[in-house]
């Protein structure tokens, strides 16, 4: 019973989160301006994130935490780094 | 899914309503993203699933592992402190990069810089 409710939800959370996935895709390839698509970008990095937290539950395994836990610094990172490209133009001064 | 079979049932639908709760408020941060009109309206729709929505799902799993376990796992709370540092200084930097751009232009809709901020040399 418990686990047949646990497995649908988790289901359902995840075609949400797939389909959050594919409204920040759209604006990834769409947008009007670079900064749309920085934007799109790391909003891409939180919901992978998230998307791999549900597939940890699923699993019942610790090796997708630390998947995710790896995205979130990529994310901060890169999104760091293309809003200083935006501001100046290099990265590295 | 065979090990959540001895869960509680209470376990098991506070889990799903958390999961549920994040997933939709996720949804709804990314379809902002992708209707709201301009940059400056677009930019505070993701925030959505980066506060309630990783928050969310953090908590049910947090609980899960916990309570299948029976020992308290909280290891999330490394992800939930990271997301909640790092947002703000990312989404700042890049409407600060946004302005910049959009002056540099000299758009008409974004608000001029104040007159403390201009260099005494561009105002006689």
């Amino acid at each position: 019973m418990s686990a047949t409710i646990l497995n649908w939800s988790i289901t359902i959370a995840q075609i949400m989160l797939g389909m959050a996935m594919l409204c920040t895709i759209f604006r990834l390839a769409g947008g009007p301006r670079a900064q749309d698509r920085v934007l799109g970008l790391d909003t891409l990095y939180v919901n992978a994130m998230l998307l791999l937290l549900t597939f940890g539950m699923r699993s019942g395994s610790t090796l997708y935490f630390e998947a995710a836990l790896v995205i979130s610094l990529l994310g901060f990172v890169a999104t760091v780094a293309l809003a200083k490209f935006l501001m100046r133009g290099e990265v590295i001064e | 899914m065979s090990e959540a079979a001895d869960l509680p049932l209470w376990a098991a639908l506070l889990v799903s309503a958390l999961v549920l709760v994040g997933a939709g408020l996720t949804l709804i941060g990314s379809y902002g993203l992708l209707r709201l009109e301009r940059f400056y309206d677009r930019i505070h729709a993701p925030t959505l699933g980066s506060s309630w929505g990783t928050g969310g799902i953090l908590v049910a799993s947090m609980l899960l592992f916990s309570v299948l376990q029976t020992r308290p796992v909280l290891h999330e709370i490394l992800i939930a402190l990271f997301v909640t540092v790092t947002t703000p200084v990312t989404l700042m930097l890049l409407a600060r990069a946004a302005l910049y751009r959009d002056r540099t232009e000299g758009n008409a809709d974004v608000p001029p810089m104040l007159s403390k901020d201009v260099p005494p040399t561009q105002n006689p």
